[in-house]
């Protein structure tokens, strides 16, 4: 490898540097219910991926913070969160319904039909 | 060509870790402490004419934030609701990190704050409060004759 790539790789991964959003997650017999919350990320900012396996969430913080303003404190030090979560096989990824409100992503990701809970009836002989 | 045992993404990463511990250790203490990992996080700065102050506060009412300002002490207080599943549900809960419950965090500001022209705005869930200064503490440039 290069010295020019190697710069580069250590550029990009400053780039990519990420907050990780703290999130809930529920699971019911229905699916599973997940909220993140994402202060500061515009509905146009928010990203999220559903592939084979893996829930993506991306969110790019937008503040239009004053021109000639100097940070004095900062606990958001990142204009960006990432988080990526595993989903397993009998998640309906057809299905995944998102709401976004006041920096709270809203995710619900139904269980397919057959992965569903049946009762199964116990026949008395 | 001389050649590390480990690549060079190796080290840059270590050192961005670093650099982030560093960052969250290094900040200048005050007596009323502004603690990391409070809720809601905040972000303060300033500009020639204005003390600007963010607070992250998803998913708040911003009705029932309650912003007051005493003595150049800006004082933020409010309760967060967040929907855990009713116990009829039969829900596992997987994940739990997110802040629920009453909520307070104290700031001091500088003595040149107008307190009475306060402008705050709830917007993506950060409550903006912006603070003017008084024009007394504004640089004047000084004309020479």
């Amino acid at each position: 490898m290069s010295e020019k790539t190697a710069v580069r790789k250590e550029q990009e991964i400053d780039d990519k540097a990420t907050l990780m959003p703290p999130v809930d997650v529920f699971e019911d017999a229905a699916g599973i219910t997940l909220y993140a919350d994402l202060p500061g990320v515009p509905k146009e900012g928010l990203n999220l991926q559903v592939d084979v396996d893996t829930l993506t969430i991306e969110g790019e913080i937008s503040l239009n913070l004053p021109a000639e303003m100097e940070a004095s404190h900062r606990e958001i030090g990142l204009p960006r969160y990432r988080r990526v979560f595993t989903l397993s096989r009998e998640l309906d990824r057809e299905k995944v319904a998102a709401e976004f409100n006041q920096g709270v992503l809203k995710l619900r990701i139904p269980k397919a039909e057959h992965a569903q809970p049946r009762k199964i009836e116990v026949k008395v002989v | 060509m001389y050649r590390t045992l480990f690549s060079r993404d190796l080290f840059s990463e270590l050192e961005r870790l670093q650099r982030e511990m560093q960052q969250s250790i290094d900040f200048s203490p005050s007596i009323r402490g502004l603690p990391r990992g409070g809720f809601p996080a905040m972000n303060i700065g300033h500009t020639p004419k204005s003390v600007e102050i963010y607070a992250f506060a998803p998913g708040v009412d911003p009705a029932t934030i309650d912003v007051q300002i005493e003595k150049s002490v800006l004082t933020i207080a409010g309760e967060r609701k967040v929907d855990l599943p009713a116990k009829e549900d039969k829900a596992t809960i997987h994940i739990d990190e997110r802040f629920a419950g009453r909520f307070r965090r104290v700031v001091t500001l500088p003595d040149d704050v107008d307190a009475n022209a306060v402008a705050a705005q709830y917007r993506d869930g950060v409550l903006h409060i912006s603070i003017p200064r008084r024009e007394a503490a504004q640089a004047r440039r000084i004309k020479i004759q």
